[in-house]
């Protein structure tokens, strides 16, 4: 056990399971990078931001294929792959590009196996960055795990930390179905303690990193950093708050949220995808409909306002979900008894 | 052009054909009674260019198709009885009756599915291509596409990475003339041929109504990918005898341009015609195979009309391997 950063954990579960399993292919943009360059080189980038790093040097060309930017053809190919024997792992870069190659994942790698009558298996993994706070702009910071979630056949994996990343991660490449594995681009060089030796992380088991007994909050993926850092602060003026990272949109573990709702009877949830039709909506429905009267008080979304992701610095801070929007949607739900006492 | 083709190959090539059209001739009589769901579209007059195609392949070489599937699903060995059970969206049907016409698909057979969505298959052709190369496996990928689909970013994104990554696919334009109602003399800039060429695409051309001809350029045009030279263009012009659906007036042809396409251009008259004149096949092979393949297409008929449906629970089957 070390500490490892976002990207080596993910680097790491590619590494061994590529070595497990000869039909473990990597494909993406610059993956390795430099082909076709005029200093002849190869692995130049390892991605562009250096995740897949090696990779090609341990692995060569028939194993690390390096794609044109041509995103409908290589996710449709990864997709086509999966169904005919291989267990690709492709990489989007940005999520936000799935315009360009929605097709081959949601009408296709999604439903081979449902329109198929059961007699196709596509063990497909899609990596791709999404999130905010990079000022990375609109094209560049979408949290889109919402859209995918919508369609059946898609499996959701959003990791909140290095541990996270490498067990889930080698879950998914271990899985039969397709699987979107989203990989939030500021937590890159976040550290932590990993194992050295491979794991997996069964999916649709959510993770409860804090707990506690007046507040319920579901965070997902790099709010569950944000979520923690509010509840570790509440804490300390007697408000008891209870961190879910449900680690999986889909499947999503509705039992573990329930049961902490039924103990809490408050609901607060952090999503940093746009508002209309997020996990934050799907999560609240849930809770609404299967818990209502557990609850003491209405459920708080805290979510970004319904607009592109801006540029601008103080403008994307105004506009993402952090500790102290968290802390004030808590407050805003325990009883005045309990803020007083604080 | 001489034929080297075995006499058995020739009798299955000729019956997969005779399949296609009645199994398609019939489809068009039993929509109109209301009793299949969904929307068909039909193969008719398209039969050599599946089937010149296929007869060029096994089971270990995958094929992705169109949304005009039924032909190529029968040229690459899927059961007949099945793909009908499947279209009256039966659970013996081929999918359990959950995906229908556009969906057919048989892996076991190297049949990677019709595809609701023009210029879906390209893409699927090419992973399956990679399996085929990264796997060592001898076998080719086809991707069928019309010349609709020949204007999709996904076919031409497919051509360019087939290329580069140096695979043993095979796209095979059937030209029919139509996208829907609009005719490739509208909608598609250039030529077929340049497009290849600007890939780096060896392009192959040939008659679509004439067995013989496909087969031989379609052998050619496999040889070369499978030996491991790339991918290749192989280009079919040809004509659908039906709507784009059925229920399609075809307002959009001329009076006539079918009539003198069935008169014309049949390629089953032709292939009987040749078959005979060179004493390649017997006539009376030939009438015998016109019997078994009438009975088979109403025995599938009939036993599809009685099939059972699909049962509440298969609803939520086979969404995932594991949830």
């Amino acid at each position: 056990m070390a500490k490892k950063s976002f990207r080596q954990a993910i680097n790491e579960a590619l590494r061994q399971e590529m070595r497990r399993d000869p039909r473990v292919i990597l494909m993406g943009e610059d993956i390795a990078g430099g082909r076709g360059g005029s200093a002849g080189i190869t692995d130049a980038w390892g991605g562009v931001l250096g995740v897949t790093k090696g990779l090609w040097e341990e692995f060569g060309d028939d194993r690390v294929l390096d794609t044109p930017i041509s995103e409908a053809s290589y996710i449709g190919a990864a997709a086509g792959a999966a169904a005919t024997g291989l267990r690709p792992v492709a990489e989007l870069m940005f999520v936000d590009f799935v315009g360009c190659c929605l097709d081959q994942i949601m009408n296709q790698a999604a439903k081979f196996r449902y329109m198929f009558g059961g007699k196709a298996t596509t063990p497909l993994v899609i990596r791709a960055m999404y999130g905010g706070g990079f000022s990375a702009a609109a094209q560049h910071s979408q949290a889109l795990y919402p859209l995918f979630t919508h369609i059946p056949g898609l499996k959701v994996v959003i990791p909140s930390s290095p541990y996270e990343a490498k067990g889930l991660l080698i879950e998914a490449i271990r899985d039969n179905d397709p699987v979107i594995f989203l990989e939030n681009k500021v937590m890159y060089d976040d550290e932590e303690d990993v194992p050295d030796e491979a794991y997996a992380i069964p999916f649709g088991e959510a993770n409860v990193t804090r707990e506690g007994d007046d507040v319920t909050i579901v965070a997902i993926g790099r709010m569950v950093n944000m979520a923690n850092a509010a509840a570790d602060e509440l804490e300390k003026q007697g408000i008891g708050c209870t961190v879910i990272d449900p680690r999986t949109t889909s499947p999503l573990d509705e039992e573990t949220i329930l049961e902490s709702v039924s103990e809490t009877g408050r609901l607060v949830v952090v999503d940093e995808a746009s508002p209309r039709c997020n996990m934050a909506c799907d999560i609240s429905a849930l809770v609404a409909e299967k818990a209502f009267f557990s609850l003491k008080a209405p459920i708080r979304r805290v979510v970004p306002p319904h607009t592109p992701v801006p540029f601008s610095t103080p403008l994307e801070k105004l506009y993402m979900p952090d500790a102290t929007k968290i802390a004030a949607a808590v407050r805003s739900i325990t009883s005045s008894q309990k803020q007083k006492v604080a | 052009m001489s034929v080297q083709i075995s006499r058995e190959a020739l009798l299955r090539a000729y019956r997969s054909m005779r399949t296609i059209r009645v199994f398609e001739e019939r489809l068009h009589v039993e929509f109109a009674t209301g009793e299949i769901p969904g929307f068909v579209h039909l193969y008719c007059g398209e039969e050599a260019s599946a089937v010149g195609v296929c007869a060029n392949l096994t089971d270990n070489d995958t094929i992705a198709s169109t949304h005009r599937g039924h032909g190529h699903c029968i040229a690459k060995g899927v059961e007949v009885g099945g793909m009908m059970a499947e279209i009256y969206g039966r659970h013996t049907g081929v999918c359990r009756g959950k995906g229908g016409s556009m969906h057919i698909a048989d892996l076991s057979k190297g049949m990677l599915g019709a595809n609701g969505i023009v210029g879906g298959g390209p893409p699927l052709i090419c992973g399956a291509a990679l399996s085929h190369k990264t796997l060592k496996d001898n076998g080719v990928a086809v991707a069928f596409f019309g010349d609709g689909a020949s204007n999709e970013g996904t076919t031409l994104e497919s051509m360019n990475l087939a290329s580069v990554w140096h695979l043993p696919a095979v796209f095979v334009l059937e030209d029919n003339g139509y996208g829907e109602a609009t005719g490739a003399a509208y909608a598609c800039a250039g030529t077929q041929k340049d497009r290849a060429a600007g890939f780096g695409l060896p392009y192959f051309a040939c008659a679509g109504d004439d067995f013989f001809e496909v087969y031989e350029t379609a052998r050619n045009a496999i040889d070369h990918a499978r030996s491991g030279k790339g991918p290749v263009m192989l280009h079919v012009q040809l004509s659908r005898w039906y709507g784009h659906f059925e229920g399609d007036a075809m307002t959009y042809r001329k009076a006539g341009e079918v009539a003198a396409q069935k008169k014309d251009h049949d390629c089953l008259k032709k292939f009987r015609a040749r078959a005979v004149a060179e004493n390649l096949l017997p006539e009376g092979d030939m009438d015998e195979i016109d019997a078994a393949v009438a009975d088979e297409v109403e025995s599938a008929v009939v036993t599809a009309k009685q099939a059972p449906w699909p049962q509440d629970k298969d609803l939520m089957a086979d969404v995932y391997a594991r949830y």
